[in-house]
């Protein structure tokens, strides 16, 4: 059961990819990459229950919260140009 | 009791997988960007919501279990606050949703 459920989320990426390329404005890339990276993490959970192996758990939640941190940053990029000049 | 449990685990993963297909496939057909973000959204609520509700249901009260709610607390919280922060950057960059022609104009941001 846990295949199908893979098998299911490996298909929203693959459809998550083709609104990133077909995606007119920059924002929908950035939906889809944030939606892909929400997936991305179910994935590293279903797979770390399939092997038996707990440890892909935390790597989810670390895989988490940089998707996160990107999505943030990138639209910080978007909306001033740059990140911030250093003093 | 065990086969019940089973079932149940599968059950919820089956949903979730569903929806996480539902909201892919809303993430291609809806007009216009904010649709879609409304369609994303739902992989991330009630998609992985399902997926480690039936993934919790195989564990028991293990340190696994609470690793899985950490993660969806993870998502629970870190989802709405990137599509708010999404969904502002699109509003004042100035992508306009698309309203029906006549009807009431957008509130400005």
């Amino acid at each position: 059961m846990l295949s199908a459920a893979v098998i299911a989320l490996l298909a929203t990426i693959a459809l998550a990819l083709c609104r990133a390329t077909l995606g007119p404005t920059v924002f929908d890339r950035l939906q889809s990459a944030n939606t892909i990276g929400t997936t991305a993490m179910l994935l590293l959970a279903l797979f770390g229950f399939l092997n038996g192996r707990p440890e892909f758990l935390d790597l989810a939640l670390v895989y988490g919260l940089l998707n996160v941190v990107g999505v943030i940053a990138v639209l910080k990029y978007f909306r001033r140009g740059n990140l911030g000049e250093a003093e | 009791m065990s086969t019940l449990i089973t079932i149940l685990s599968w059950a919820c993963l089956t949903v979730g997988s569903l929806f996480c297909l539902v909201g892919a496939a809303g993430l291609l057909r809806m007009p216009d960007f904010y649709t879609r973000m409304h369609a994303a959204s739902l992989i991330e609520t009630a998609g992985a919501g399902f997926i480690i509700l039936g993934l919790l249901l195989q564990t028991g009260f293990t340190l696994i279990a609470a690793k899985l709610l950490m993660i969806g607390l993870l998502i629970l919280f870190a989802g709405p606050t990137a599509s708010h922060a999404l969904a502002r950057a699109a509003l004042l960059q100035g992508l306009k949703p698309i309203t029906v022609p006549g009807g009431d104009q957008p509130s400005k941001p």
